[in-house]
């Protein structure tokens, strides 16, 4: 029982972040006219692009930084893939791995800025964010590339058309109907992002999150796991920019497009329960977090227009509704300072 | 004279401006023949247009100081300079003013007494403040035009030479300077800045300054919206949006310490001359949206690393 309540205490965000977006989704699934495994689908493809960025930016949120470059690296990522990924065959696959390459490469390079140059993260990556910007404009100066569409078909659909779309297999049963959105996630984070957290470079990046001066003192390779956090996350934004290529079948150097998942992986970072402080969270609560957002903007979509909530369904208010929302989740926060019994821990 | 004393940062600030006029010349002389960058009018123009940067990065650097940041700048300037357009005459301008004052201490109590970060919580104030102007104006065409105010304050010049808006900017500047010199509040922002805790048991009513602060960044956003408006005649949606990194970048440009308590209001003023320069001779020597993009990003990143390089973590 005790060992239950102290569990519970350690993952009081993520459990809250679980529970907004089950109760937002149930909202959803409820007034949603024709639900089914399809509407699942197309979420997933609205969703995992946000939620990459947002694991991008938890990255470099817990080693007590932040990243404002992780939507410009997923749109040069994207512009970049528009060129690589119009290929067949294996070129494909190594069309892939080049644009997580260029993603990790991204990110090392913020990295080095900023553990060798000695600069603040948040300036650091706002001018790299700049600068990627800049190269994305290079390799797509209008929007444009088509990718293969068999293999951007394949992999934003369920698994069944993942394997019908090269002949593999036909019918799984229920597996098939998973959307293989929800297979990519579940294999970075088993692949990339569990591995590393068991890594001592990836304690450390909890370590230097929490008390960068303690963990020197400690003995953590504070260099190396700043280097590797900030090159985490360009690896994850690098994911995000792979997927919005597949879902958009072409490039484009939106900025403002990146600086909006920048702000919004912020929230879900926050929102997954990891502390802007650093040190503490994961990448689970973050993952729910760009969900709950997402799920915000779904349920719009879907108030009926005859309820008493009917109001909600203009389009002109969706803007003021998730704003309001989004400031309300972020400030469930605060309910830490009406427990609070010495004022001075506000301030630590 | 403290406040006229060059340090590190303003020196090699002053020294790169030089630097984007010797090279905008030389490019400008070797292609054109001509030296319009050195002219008194190209000049008084950049000045002209650079105020609305320097009176955003004024406000942005009061929170920068504290340690905080202020995202919802942006849509307060917007929304500033569309709702007094909208209503128009002096109603309208003093609205547009109110609405800095109200976004500001939203802001400042949310940061302060709810202490959610102010880098999320003023990012769902800018949400919001985007939201009502969709469910403002959105559906049908609002009254946009400039207000005799803002034209005054944004377009107008007095003699056909002195812009009102670089007034402006060095009325505000005269303002910030002797408050953060010459006032306990001033001094109180500093001492939050390096330790709140600290301050709070110095005895400091340490939220009220965080919330002054707050209002005096979204009250310049709200100046510099208004005056903005005036320059193009009119106020639109997300006219705010290139305003937000660049007064960061400004500030930080300046000298002034990202995390809060460190840096000088005359930093301030070199990085936004510094910026507005650099982004007018990109465009001038006509080079593509894409490299101005890298040089920009680059040369923060240069001017960073020789003089805003943090300490060495060792204990």
């Amino acid at each position: 029982m005790k060992t239950l309540r102290i569990l519970i205490g350690q993952n009081l965000g993520l459990l809250l972040a679980i529970g907004m977006f089950v109760v937002l989704y149930a909202l959803y699934v409820g007034m949603h006219p024709r639900y089914s495994m399809n509407v699942v689908t197309q979420n997933g493809n609205e969703m995992l692009a946000l939620i990459f960025v947002s694991m991008a930016q938890a990255s470099a949120v817990l080693v007590g930084g932040l990243d404002l470059s992780v939507g410009p690296l997923m749109t040069l990522t994207n512009t970049f893939g528009s060129h690589v990924l119009a290929g067949t065959g294996g070129n494909l696959i190594l069309g892939v791995l080049a644009c997580l390459a260029v993603g990790t490469a991204g990110g090392f390079m913020n990295g080095v800025i900023i553990v060798y140059g000695r600069i603040q993260p948040i300036i650091a990556t706002l001018a790299t964010g700049a600068f990627f910007i800049g190269l994305a404009l290079l390799l797509r100066p209008s929007p444009g590339g088509r990718v293969n569409g068999d293999f951007s078909w394949a992999l934003t659909n369920d698994i069944n058309e993942f394997g019908y779309t090269y002949g593999w297999w036909e019918d799984l049963g229920w597996f098939g109907l998973l959307p293989m959105q929800f297979l990519i996630l579940l294999l970075v984070l088993l692949a990339v992002w569990f591995p590393f957290k068991r890594t001592v470079v990836g304690r450390g990046v909890y370590a230097v999150g929490s008390a960068e001066g303690a963990a020197y003192m400690s003995g953590v390779q504070v260099d190396r796991s700043k280097l590797a956090a900030f090159t985490l996350a360009g690896f994850f934004a690098g994911c995000a920019g792979v997927y919005l290529t597949l879902q958009m079948g072409s490039g484009n150097a939106d900025a403002p497009q990146a600086g909006e998942y920048t702000l919004r992986s912020i929230a879900a970072v926050v929102i997954g329960g990891t502390s802007l402080f650093g040190g503490v969270g994961g990448m689970v609560g973050t993952i729910f977090g760009a969900m709950v957002l997402r799920a915000i903007t779904f349920i719009f979509r879907v108030v009926p227009e005859d309820s008493i909530f009917g109001f909600m369904a203009s389009p002109l208010l969706q803007p003021l509704f998730e704003g309001v929302i989004l400031l309300l989740a972020v400030s469930l926060g605060a309910a830490r300072v009406f427990r609070i019994r010495n004022r001075l821990l506000l301030y630590t | 004279m403290t406040a006229l004393k060059i340090d590190k940062p303003i020196a090699i600030g002053i020294v790169f401006i030089f630097a984007i006029l010797a090279v905008g010349t030389i490019y400008t002389l070797t292609h054109i023949g001509t030296a319009p960058l050195l002219q008194p009018t190209y000049l008084i123009q950049q000045l002209h247009f650079g105020a609305f940067l320097g009176i955003t990065a004024a406000g942005m650097m009061m929170v920068i100081l504290l340690g905080h940041i202020d995202l919802s700048v942006p849509w307060t300037l917007t929304a500033s300079a569309m709702l007094a357009a909208n209503i128009g005459g002096v109603t309208g301008d003093l609205t547009g003013l109110g609405v800095g004052l109200a976004v500001g201490l939203v802001n400042g109590l949310g940061v302060a007494y709810l202490r959610v970060p102010s880098m999320i919580f003023t990012l769902g104030v800018n949400t919001v403040l985007l939201g009502l102007m969709v469910m403002l104006t959105g559906g049908h065409a609002p009254q946009s035009a400039a207000t005799d105010l803002m034209l005054f304050i944004g377009r107008d010049r007095t003699f056909d030479v002195i812009p009102h808006s670089v007034v402006l900017w060095i009325l505000v500047s005269a303002a910030l300077v002797f408050m953060l010199t010459r006032t306990s509040f001033g001094r109180y922002m500093y001492a939050i800045g390096n330790r709140e805790s600290a301050t709070y048991l110095s005895g400091v009513n340490t939220p009220w300054v965080i919330v002054g602060a707050f209002v005096i960044c979204s009250l310049c956003a709200s100046i510099a919206g208004l005056a903005l408006a005036g320059y193009s005649a009119r106020a639109f949606q997300a006219m705010g949006d290139p305003y937000l990194l660049p007064s960061i970048a400004a500030v930080v440009l300046g000298g002034t310490h990202i995390l809060g308590g460190r840096g000088r209001y005359a930093g301030t003023v070199v990085g936004v001359i510094l910026i507005v320069l650099l982004q007018s001779v990109l465009s001038l020597m006509q080079m593509d949206e894409a490299y101005r993009q890298i040089i920009y990003g680059a040369v923060i990143v240069v001017m960073l690393l020789i003089y805003g390089r943090g300490d060495r973590v060792q204990s």
